[in-house]
């Protein structure tokens, strides 16, 4: 029997309609790029929900920030996660003289403060989308790799996997049959939440101005441009921000609904 | 055909698991190894199986010595864990499960037949593990182990994690499989009462070390060392328990 979960449907319905929304929303009425009318317009049946400081259509904008959003949110985890579990597992399975640098390695890397390290990197390397994901991958893995270190070590240890290799299995058979395999729910789940926290700074990337550049919208440039007409037109500044809080939210209800329902253990009762 | 030679295994620490024990198991006959927690037979099965490496000795099998290399050793030792509720991945299926060591050495396996001969109907082969009883459970790891039939299966206190109706019935199957299979069987166990039901042959373990060995009728009829005599002394009886007032 399904257990009833509204905060994981409401958060899958939520996502849903968000992917949507980034495929279709961008151009179904106007052009996110490019001034369609008067600024400041009022909600209209034309503009569904008004236009900005220069004219263009807010709805094709949150649009297009929601396809940005999502593809540097989900680009930067399946980056983490790769880098992450090949790192963690060299850390459990990997020959003495690499495992050991490479997990000092991944703890050095946590000393690095996220945002700060991207400004760095976006600083050295220029402006654009490609090295924004590259920022905030490399600040990424190494929570994964810590996580697949400890977890794969555990899973080591466990008596069924013992069994295999008391079979006879080797390493490849067992990593890839029985402990990737457990670490599976647990690793999608924390991707998702993950991926709530890289959408959070791909924002605060843009609000700084050095994330997606103008004149392509991003929720974080939105906020930013509107903070300035906050008091005449809070419209302008409550949709991204309203955007962005429940795609975190939803991802946060997501993952840890995933979680519960990828263990069939759970899933039978 | 399973000769340990001089077997010492030594953990981090300095702790002797296993302090020079040499022994040998001969084809189809069951030897029962017995001693209290900690005295080194879990270790000495590991030892066997390649899990625990040795500091000095070795490990024959058909007067081979066995190495790192263990890649086709489901076809020669079997292993029944303690506990079918750990040593069974909760995530696969029971036709996987007991797959495993045919898929491994990429051999077919007649799966319905061998869930037949440890008593499971062939529908269990779609079930989860957690769908599943104590005895059900290791039911599928005994299973595993004979899946390729083994010339030796090697039982760590299969019936310890089960309950006492289901303990006996699955000593009973290890018996029906002995008798079937005519494997050698190296059975691990602190129970004396169920050692004298199933063991041709007992070793007695104490601190990594082999105190005696024999037949197990003259062993129990007769031990002769004070740490067997303990042993079989230590087992309860029915008519020590008494009667309980009330």
């Amino acid at each position: 029997m399904k257990r009833r979960d509204p905060l994981f449907w409401g958060g899958v319905v939520f996502l849903v309609f968000l992917v949507l929304f980034a495929i279709f929303g961008p151009n179904l009425r106007h052009n996110p790029i490019t001034p369609v009318g008067t600024n400041f317009l009022p909600p209209s049946s034309q503009y569904w929900l008004g236009t900005d400081e220069l004219g263009r259509d807010i709805f094709a904008r949150l649009a297009e920030g929601a396809r940005i959003s999502l593809f540097v949110g989900f680009a930067v985890q399946a980056i983490a996660l790769t880098v992450g579990i090949i790192v963690g597992l060299t850390g459990v399975y990997g020959p003495r003289w690499l495992a050991g640098p490479i997990m000092r390695l991944t703890d050095a890397m946590f000393a690095f403060p996220d945002i700060l390290l991207a400004i760095l990197i976006i600083g050295v390397w220029g402006l654009g989308i490609t090295p924004v994901i590259v920022a905030l991958s490399i600040t990424a893995w190494p929570g994964v790799a810590r996580l697949v270190k400890t977890q794969a070590a555990a899973m080591n240890e466990r008596e069924f996997v013992v069994a295999s290799r008391a079979l006879g299995a080797g390493t490849l058979w067992t990593v890839t049959r029985h402990v990737l395999p457990h670490l599976a729910p647990l690793l999608t789940a924390v991707a998702m939440v993950e991926v709530a926290g890289t959408i959070l700074g791909e924002s605060a990337l843009s609000f700084l101005g050095i994330g997606v550049q103008p004149p392509n919208p991003s929720w974080g440039s939105m906020i930013n441009s509107a903070r300035s007409e906050m008091n005449s037109h809070p419209t302008l500044l409550l949709w991204p921000c309203l955007l962005l809080s429940l795609t975190v939210f939803a991802l946060n209800f997501v993952g840890d609904g995933m979680r519960r329902r990828l263990d069939p253990r759970a899933s039978q009762q | 055909m399973l000769k340990v030679i001089d077997a010492v295994v030594e953990f981090a620490g300095g702790t002797r698991a296993l302090d020079g024990v040499s022994m040998e198991v001969e084809p189809g006959e069951t030897v029962a190894v017995v001693g209290e927690s900690g005295s080194g037979k879990t270790t000495l099965a590991r030892a066997i199986l390649g899990l625990q490496p040795l500091k000095s000795g070795q490990v024959e099998f058909h007067g081979e010595v066995q190495t790192g290399v263990r890649a086709r050793l489901a076809e020669r030792v079997g292993m029944v864990w303690q506990d079918p509720y750990a040593s069974i991945d909760p995530r696969w299926r029971v036709e996987r499960i007991v797959r495993e060591p045919a898929d491994l050495m990429g051999k077919t396996l007649d799966v319905p037949a061998l869930l037949t001969s440890v008593g499971l109907e062939p529908a269990f082969a779609t079930r989860y593990p957690h769908e599943m009883s104590g005895g059900q459970r290791q039911r599928v790891a005994i299973a595993r182990a004979l899946a390729l039939r083994p010339p030796l299966v090697i039982c760590d206190e299969p019936t310890a994690a089960l309950d006492l109706s289901v303990q006996a019935q699955i000593l009973n199957l290890l018996q029906d499989i002995r008798a079937e299979l005519g494997s050698a069987f190296l059975y691990i166990s602190h129970d004396l009462g169920t050692v004298r039901y199933l063991a041709d042959r007992v070793i007695v373990m104490q601190n990594g070390k082999i105190v005696e060995q024999g037949p197990s009728e003259s062993l129990f009829e007769n031990p002769q060392q004070p740490y067997t005599q303990a042993l079989i002394a230590a087992q309860p009886r029915i008519e020590q328990l008494g009667v309980i007032p009330g």
